[in-house]
């Protein structure tokens, strides 16, 4: 053992109470740092999965149709245009498309859907409510509606309907019976209740109806197109990517959640510095404790400082006792803090999986192995200035004391 | 080394603190060398520039004028970190105090010099720290702690200690001057009894006449000047 770090460890060990108070405090730092970490990564992993969860990850629509100028401004003509409000734009060779973008790495999963507003009616209620053609075996390929049946089933044939826990308390209607549903169209159709569902958002809930892709031609008016593909992949944060690849691909508008969920990222991004702040104070404060402890260390051992540089240890060896011991100190409470963390942490449920009230902590994002670099580091940093407090001293000084 | 043969040689020697009218001038121009296997004792009233005058020997101290040459190096034209080395391996020192590693056993304070010269702790050195030990009459104390031993104990560790390195020569500030008559005749008796027998050079500073008289040489310092320098016995 080089012998410098024999020297810093009887230092440390012939005090254990004050050396282990050290290394307690170093540890609290180190769980701090921990728990926020984990606290910050599952709290971004639970408001991802909570609001992409059941979402598409990029969706693929006809880009919109803008009419052909005929005249140029510079001939001095006032020219506006205005976009058809008339239709939705369809996309008429989803086939060729969805084969396209299924020779993208990547993708898990593609739907093709007719989207478009109408209402539903039974007796004098009326909602308002967002429908969503699909086909039925792609029911559950974006949201996962198979998970948040609570009543019926989502096989969806052609005259049925699935609908929110919440409009079907609003229009008191339940699997089996009939619903009024009329398009912006202008289609009325009566649907059969297949299924109910909850996502636990009022946007699905309320106002969202999922019907079969032959029952939404019907209700749109569409004999062929359909309005969009909705698609999921492997990785969310692949998405812009993902999103650039298949409009390259396919010539048409991709657009990835990331850009429609523009300002959770930025709520995310906001709290991930927050974090880091907490994180940094934390770890300032290792520093600091570590340094005034090993100040007073060398304050106090001044004599033996002393009768070492006497007997022929150079300022270096001395410099590197006082920097042993800080190393020593940051591994110690940088082990325990991350050991302390790692079973406190433990218990807790993924984040994907916590019921309300929990608190969404993730283990795997505590970032324990950078805890500990970064303690480490950082106790090492502060013992130097007391090293070389110590390697200055005068040994005929504290000797003659 | 030859019995008799210069090992330290100084000329002019001077130090003072401070600087311009207010400047405090010890040591005012000592000349002296000490040949292999000198006995030599430093007297003079407090404050006569004994200690000062050790640690420029020691090497723990540069003075403001003068030469040091030891061994045929010149101390005062090489780096600290030279002078730190030489003085780890040429140098051996017993204080008043010990100064003992209190956190250490006597036979790890022993090891120290070695260890430091080396950067671990070798078995060699160990074993040569007990044969120390033993030659201090403390085998039996090789394991305790240096809190845990007696102030006479604590000196013969530290004289153990400054042997480590088979010093050419051993400086000894007052190496008696904290213990009580029985432990200081016995540590005399070991410092004169290693004398003979290795041939190591030593100058103790000592106010006690019956120590110095134990020394083949005796040298005496005033006011920062050396006023007798002659072999015992012989009044200058």
């Amino acid at each position: 053992m080089l012998y410098q770090f024999k020297i810093a460890f009887r230092y440390l060990t012939s005090s254990l109470v004050q050396t282990g108070l050290l290394v307690l405090g170093v540890a609290v730092g180190v769980f701090v740092f921990v728990f926020m970490s984990a606290l910050i990564g599952g709290l971004a992993v639970y408001l991802i999965d909570q609001t992409v969860g059941d979402i598409s990850h990029v969706t693929v629509s006809a880009p919109e149709q803008v009419p052909a100028k005929l005249y140029s401004p510079s001939e001095g003509a006032l020219i506006y245009t205005q976009s058809s409000t008339g239709r939705q734009t369809q996309l008429r060779n989803s086939a060729e498309v969805l084969a396209t973008l299924r020779q993208l790495p990547g993708l898990v999963s593609a739907s093709p859907e007719i989207v478009g507003n109408g209402f539903v009616r039974r007796g004098a209620v009326v909602n308002p409510v967002s429908i969503i053609g699909v086909e039925p075996a792609n029911v559950s390929a974006i949201a996962n509606v198979r998970s948040r049946l609570v009543s019926g089933t989502d096989s969806l044939p052609i005259g049925s309907v699935l609908i929110g826990k919440k409009l079907s308390e609003d229009l008191g209607i339940a699997v089996g019976q009939g619903l009024r549903v009329r398009s912006d169209r202008g289609v009325d159709l009566t649907l059969t209740v297949a299924g109910i569902f909850a996502f636990g958002l009022d946007a699905l809930d309320e106002r969202t109806a999922y019907v079969n892709l032959k029952t939404a031609r019907g209700l749109f008016e569409i004999r062929h197109g359909i309005t969009r593909i909705e698609t999921r992949i492997t990785s969310l944060w692949d998405a812009p990517a993902f999103a650039r690849a298949a409009a390259d691909a396919t010539g048409l508008k991709a657009v990835a959640w990331t850009e429609s969920n523009a300002q959770l990222l930025s709520g995310l991004d906001a709290q991930a510095r927050s974090g880091t702040i907490i994180k940094a104070f934390a770890l300032i404060t290792i520093v600091i404790g570590v340094a005034s402890a090993l100040l007073l260390s060398t304050y106090r051992r001044r004599p033996e400082i002393g009768i070492m540089r006497a007997m022929g240890a150079s300022r270096g060896f001395v410099v590197m006792v006082f920097v042993s011991q800080g190393a020593l100190i940051g591994l110690g409470g940088g082990l325990l803090g991350a050991a302390l963390g790692f079973a406190a942490l433990s218990p807790f449920p993924p984040p994907d999986q916590i019921t309300s009230g929990s608190l969404p902590i993730d283990v795997n994002q505590g970032g324990f192995g950078l805890a500990i670099a970064l303690t480490l580091a950082g106790a090492i940093i502060a013992s130097i200035l007391p090293a070389r407090a110590a390697a200055k001293v005068d040994p005929v000084t504290v000797i003659s004391q | 080394m030859t019995d008799g043969a210069d090992i330290l040689s100084v000329a002019g020697i001077t130090k003072s603190y401070g600087s311009g009218d207010n400047a405090q001038r010890v040591l005012k121009g000592i000349d002296l060398t000490l040949q292999s296997g000198d006995l030599v004792a430093l007297q003079g009233r407090s404050g006569s520039g004994k200690s000062t005058f050790l640690s420029i020997l020691g090497t723990l101290m540069r003075p403001s004028s003068g030469t040091h040459t030891m061994l045929g190096a010149d101390l005062l034209g090489i780096s600290e970190r030279d002078v730190t080395e030489f003085r780890n391996r040429h140098i051996g020192f017993v204080f008043q105090f010990h100064h003992l590693l209190p956190d250490f056993t006597a036979l790890e304070n022993v090891v120290f010099p070695a260890a430091v010269g080396v950067g671990r702790e070798t078995a060699a050195a160990r074993r040569r720290a007990g044969d120390l030990l033993a030659r201090v009459g403390l085998s039996d104390r090789a394991d305790y702690r240096a809190t845990a031993l007696s102030g006479g104990q604590k000196q013969r560790v530290a004289i153990a200690r400054a042997l480590m390195n088979t010093p050419e020569l051993v400086l000894a500030d007052e190496p008696t001057g904290n213990l009580d008559r029985e432990s200081a005749d016995r540590v005399m008796e070991l410092l004169g009894e290693i004398n003979r027998e290795d041939g190591t050079t030593f100058l103790i500073s000592t106010h006690d006449e019956k120590i110095a008289d134990v020394c083949a040489r005796q040298i005496h310092l005033d006011d920062g000047r050396m006023v007798r320098d002659a072999p015992n016995g012989i009044k200058g």
